[in-house]
């Protein structure tokens, strides 16, 4: 490469790592924005121009939030309902994975390509029956309703599977000379060995159920059993024209996924891209 | 090495039987339940008279059904092309970023999909708020007359499209940075040897090596948004749904606020066979991406 190209090269790279950022930066705008109008006094929030920085910062807007709605409860139940998602799924896809991948039984490719093909089904399509079977068992609103519908993900049977697959096989056969039973070979050898992934696994699940929006809109209809997601969007009236309150209580909703997220970068984008299919 | 094989099939049943019984409560029996109905006059909850294809000839013409379907698809398009594009481009600009300052720019991009929609929804009805909105300082100041954007019919749904693909768009940006990282280095210093311009690089290289992922990310998205509800709901609080019909919304109304399951039902399996049919074709394609990478 001759110099002058090499210069050219180098100068327009220089353009486009300055427009990524910018762009980075406006992409992210928003966020900043929503976060900044919530630490304003009301009289700030609706100035005719714009003002980056509150003047006064404050924050009455949450604990008015706090104050005047039922976040708190919300917030109980969405933590509820995402651990509790989150234990019962890691745990039942774990079982199943490990069985699919190391146990020989009569069915097994039969339940392997019954949750490939599960894949496919989209879950908001299956709203009308889902609610009348929490219905029917008498869970609309309960934490147990809005969280049977949300147990089942393939994706993560699936990818339990492909990493019990990888553990060579000289393990298991050593832990059965032993006599190690088959529970004790999953506890004591496979799981230990694939912690990262049950970490990453988890850390999205949690994320995934308290983001949930559909099922838990229509399984609950006593404010009090809202979770946090839906809650903030249904009681526009307490809040009245109070966008600042709105907008405080829309942080509070963000901020644990935002925090999980934020910490756990690796494992989420890993465990992300692992959901899709690709091993990152 | 002997084992048995009726403890092991025991301890099989014992390992799979929680996922199964919560698969068929949850899963399967929903799912017939759904087909069943939709040959029914049934409400939401309670029995119906068996009306044979009924609700299905109906659906032919019933005006609310195509503006959903319509709507759907206009969506869909609005969504799934320019999102799958500005997200490759963000993750081409990403990728030449190293370390830490790479990790902070890639967060910001990633940011909003980690939120619940509920989130998204308030933050951007804030900034595109008639009265009040940051978007619409920028308007005035360009000169521009300012729109009620989530109030006008023209301006929904390409709205709404637009605050899907900035919340969305983190996940594609993921998936292509990892098909970026899987290119190999030589490739590209191979090509700079040869002299070849920026564009060439990216249009003989990079583009076809990447091919399996933007098919990957193109079907993903297809799929998701073809199931919108969320955001349609949260935006028409206040406004007007029925303009802005689409079919999770169609199956809402009809079931939960008309009260007739059976014909919920059926515009459910519409979209089910819809969501199927990409989906075969999602996992064919997964599946060559899988056979070219070896």
């Amino acid at each position: 490469m001759n110099a002058v190209a090499a210069q050219r090269w180098n100068f327009w790279g220089g353009i486009i790592t300055a427009l990524t950022l910018v762009w980075a930066i406006l992409w992210a705008f928003p966020l900043y924005w929503g976060v900044i109008s919530s630490l304003k006094p009301d009289d700030e929030v609706v100035r005719p121009y714009i003002e980056l920085w509150p003047e006064t910062p404050t924050l009455e807007n949450y604990i008015s939030a706090l104050t005047t709605t039922q976040i708190s409860a919300w917030y109980v139940n969405s933590v509820a309902v995402a651990v509790g998602v989150t234990v019962i799924t890691i745990f039942i896809s774990m079982l199943c994975g490990y069985a699919i991948s190391q146990l020989r039984f009569p069915g097994r490719i039969a339940l392997w390509w019954l949750i490939l093909a599960s894949f496919m089904v989209p879950t908001s399509a299956l709203i009308i029956n889902h609610f009348v079977l929490v219905a029917n068992l008498g869970l609309l609103n309960s934490w147990a309703g809005i969280m049977l519908p949300q147990l089942i993900h393939p994706v993560i049977i699936i990818v339990y599977k492909q990493f019990f697959d990888q553990v060579p096989k000289d393990f298991r056969e050593a832990a059965v000379m032993d006599n190690a039973s088959e529970f004790g070979i999953l506890f004591k050898i496979y799981m230990p060995m694939n912690w990262g992934v049950t970490t990453a696994l988890s850390i999205v699940c949690f994320i995934w159920t308290w983001n949930a929006f559909l099922w838990p809109f229509l399984s609950v209809t006593r404010t009090e059993m809202m979770t946090i997601t839906v809650g903030i969007t249904q009681v526009n009236d307490a809040f009245g024209v109070y966008y600042a309150r709105q907008l405080s209580a829309a942080v509070l909703a963000g901020l644990p996924v935002a925090l999980a997220y934020l910490f756990f970068q690796r494992r989420v984008t890993e465990a992300i891209t692992l959901s899709a299919g690709i091993k990152g | 090495m002997l084992r048995n094989s009726r403890t092991e099939r025991l301890v099989a049943l014992v390992l799979v039987a929680p996922f199964l019984a919560i698969y068929l409560l949850a899963f399967v029996y929903p799912m017939v339940q759904m087909f069943r109905i939709s040959f029914t006059d049934a409400p939401l909850i309670g029995a119906g008279r068996w009306v044979g294809l009924d609700n299905y000839l109906r659906l032919d013409n019933d005006p609310m059904f195509r503006r959903a379907l319509w709507n759907t698809a206009y969506f869909v398009l609005m969504t799934v092309v320019p999102g799958t594009l500005i997200a490759l481009l963000i993750a081409l600009g990403v990728s030449r970023l190293k370390g830490h300052f790479q990790s902070i720019v890639l967060a910001l991009f990633f940011l909003p999909y980690i939120l619940p929609v509920s989130v998204v929804y308030l933050i951007w009805d804030w900034t595109l708020n008639f009265q009040f909105g940051i978007a619409m300082h920028v308007l005035d100041w360009l000169g521009i007359p300012r729109v009620p954007v989530f109030k006008s019919r023209v301006w929904f749904l390409p709205a709404v499209a637009g605050v899907t693909i900035w919340w969305t768009a983190g996940f594609s940006i993921l998936l292509f940075l990892a098909g970026l990282r899987s290119i190999p280095a030589e490739i590209y210093e191979a090509a700079a040897l040869d002299n070849s311009t920026r564009w060439t690089t990216f249009r003989r290289i990079t583009w076809p090596l990447l091919w399996p992922i933007t098919s990957l990310v193109f079907t993903i998205q297809l799929i998701l948004q073809l199931k919108i509800f969320d955001q349609v709901y949260l935006f028409s609080i206040g406004g007007r749904p029925n303009d802005n019909m689409v079919l999770v919304y169609y199956v809402f109304q009809k079931a939960f606020q008309q009260n007739q399951g059976g014909r919920a039902a059926a515009v459910a399996v519409t979209l089910f066979v819809l969501v199927v049919v990409v989906s075969v074709l999602q996992f064919q394609l997964l599946r060559f991406a899988e056979r070219r990478r070896r």
